[in-house]
């Protein structure tokens, strides 16, 4: 069952009078429960690519399809619902609220989502194979990088998304970390068969995904 | 569960104004001080006009006459001294008296009185330290005075003319400071002269037909009883006390306003990346905008109390370095000076919050 149907998407940027094209046309199929890779060079568009996914930036031209919502047709009101409800997003830098605990950057994702009841037994379970149960009442700067990258993985899964996207999830991370990251997401994909698309330049860390795809200059040319 | 997440919000609003203590404590104290200035401001008002009510009270008169075109609060009018001889010949009047006020300056004044009848009329003077006076140039002081000008029995005192301290008085009767009215008339050339009468009935009751006779037999002239004299010391009777109660309370809001403003404008500038996230997580701009709404409401009420707890510190501030300036507290006001304090800050908070709201979430997440 397809998950993510990209079709000729196109996205140009207008900064100052200089149009720059930073995807020329993509066509991309995941199907649900795939972990894939997105590998390429700098300005190769996967950073675009992200966003749009992400539903932080409208696309200019094409038909990108996540779970059957065409991100094309969505307003601004509607990318920030798709955002609430069907996309999880991990970053670099973790991007964690210093001011909340682990379990409020938690929580404040299921806050937004407008979910008032208790969490599903099913999050404990994924709670267990992050290993960040007994560090949910520190807050960020009390936890080292592999463990804000760990309660960055549970915000993005609380609420159940349709899809995963992690921008260079083990960027900031040593070695040691970067694998036990990787280890846990190859572990959701396996055991939960959530889809996830993860931007890296490292191709040890593509290596953990089911399938690699590389861009170059705005394309998907393998 | 829905209480827990409700309260998750009200701890990052207290956690993000917890994250930058100095803004915070900056802020706080900023929207205080406006507080306490207004709640110092009706407060000084009041007391000062209520010491006057004291004043006026504690003299025991129940009629006061004053001059044709004189006003509550002015001493410029004066009349002939030969109207307290008629007054004291009519039926149901026990007592009257005349009392010269001499101004000296913008509220200080010296009362010239004749001292066995004022004492008749008012119960008596109550003399805590030396005599009363006895020579033209001997002046009686209230206990207020002598420590606000730091004066004892035998001090010398410049006040429009060189006086004799002779005594220190209660506070609370007609006026802070005494001599004898005809010394009064004679040094500051108005012999014959009285700002006053204070007219004592044989029973209170007779008041509003007594006030009523005087009314018809001096009728160009002002005629109160006690509890009319009394009641137009308000802040209400007095134009310019009110208009600059209304000045201070615009500034007040416009300082709330200001301060806010910087404030959330500085928080939402450091926060840009934090916006960023929310918004990755999908909250709305009504969402966010809630966060910096409640952090105003916060930052607003926190400041209103902690002005009100200042404007304590004011009033010992200013019964220790100018007791002639008394401040009431005006337990009143506080609702109005918290829906001043939240009006000025919520009206800081708009742009701020619309700019957190239309932020880019793309370059909110890429800002470091």
């Amino acid at each position: 069952m397809t998950e993510i149907d990209i079709r000729g998407l196109t996205k140009t940027y207008r900064i100052g009078d200089v149009d720059v094209h930073a995807l020329r046309g993509v066509d991309l199929r995941v199907e649900r429960g795939e972990f894939v890779a997105i590998v390429g060079p700098s300005g190769s568009g996967k950073s675009t690519l992200f966003n749009i996914l992400g539903g932080l930036a409208p696309p200019t031209s094409g038909t990108v399809s996540i779970d059957g919502q065409d991100l094309a047709k969505l307003n601004d009101t509607g990318r920030t619902e798709l955002r609430k409800k069907s996309v999880g997003f991990i970053f670099q830098k973790y991007n964690l609220l210093p001011t909340l605990t682990a379990d409020g950057n938690i929580e404040i994702a299921r806050h937004i989502a407008g979910k008032s009841g208790p969490r599903d037994e099913s999050f404990k379970d994924i709670l267990n194979l992050l290993g960040i149960g007994d560090r949910l009442h520190h807050k960020p700067r009390a936890l080292s990088g592999g463990e804000q990258q760990r309660v960055a993985i549970a915000r993005a899964l609380v609420n159940h998304p349709s899809l995963i996207l992690a921008d260079e999830p083990t960027g900031n991370l040593d070695t040691e970390n970067s694998t036990a990251v990787l280890s846990v997401l190859r572990d959701l994909n396996k055991r939960l068969g959530q889809t996830i698309l993860m931007i890296t330049h490292d191709p040890e860390a593509a290596a953990f995904a089911d399938r690699t795809v590389t861009m170059r200059d705005g394309r998907i040319v393998c | 569960m829905a209480a827990r997440l409700k309260g998750l919000i009200h701890r990052l609003v207290f956690e993000n104004l917890k994250h930058r203590p100095l803004r915070t404590l900056l802020s706080l104290v900023l929207i205080g001080a406006q507080v306490t200035m207004i709640l110092a401001l009706v407060g000084v008002s009041r007391g000062v006009l209520g010491n006057m009510q004291r004043r006026a009270k504690g003299t025991g008169a129940d009629i006061i006459i004053r001059p044709p075109d004189s006003s509550v609060l002015s001493f410029s009018s004066n009349m002939s001294e030969k109207i307290v001889e008629v007054v004291r010949g009519m039926e149901h009047v026990k007592l009257a008296t005349g009392a010269l006020v001499h101004p000296i300056s913008n509220l200080d004044s010296i009362t010239g009185i004749h001292l066995d009848e004022f004492n008749e009329l008012s119960g008596g003077l109550v003399i805590l330290k030396g005599k009363g006076f006895e020579k033209p140039d001997d002046l009686l002081v209230d206990r207020v005075f002598a420590q606000r000008k730091k004066l004892e029995p035998g001090s010398k005192l410049d006040f429009g003319h060189l006086w004799n301290i002779v005594g220190v008085v209660e506070e609370g009767k007609l006026s802070a400071t005494f001599a004898d009215i005809a010394a009064l008339q004679d040094i500051f050339g108005e012999t014959g002269k009285i700002s006053y009468v204070y007219v004592k009935l044989d029973d209170p009751k007779n008041t509003d037909a007594m006030k009523a006779t005087l009314q018809q037999k001096f009728d160009t002239y002002k005629i109160y009883s006690m509890e009319e004299f009394t009641a137009l010391f308000t802040t209400n009777a007095v134009p310019l006390v009110e208009t600059f109660i209304q000045v201070v309370v615009g500034i007040g809001a416009f300082v709330g306003f200001l301060v806010v403003f910087l404030s959330m404008y500085m928080a939402v500038l450091e926060r840009t990346r934090e916006i960023g996230i929310l918004k990755a997580m999908g909250a709305s701009p009504g969402y966010i905008v809630g966060i910096l709404l409640r952090e105003t409401v916060l930052l607003a009420l926190a400041g209103t109390a902690l002005g009100i707890a200042m404007a304590y510190g004011t009033r010992a501030l200013l019964a220790a370095v100018a007791p002639n300036m008394p401040q009431v507290i005006v337990p009143d006001w506080y609702l109005n000076v918290a829906i001043i304090a939240l009006g000025g800050s919520l009206a800081g908070a708009v742009y701020p919050g619309l700019k957190a709201a239309k932020q880019d979430a793309i370059e909110a997440l890429a800002y470091d």
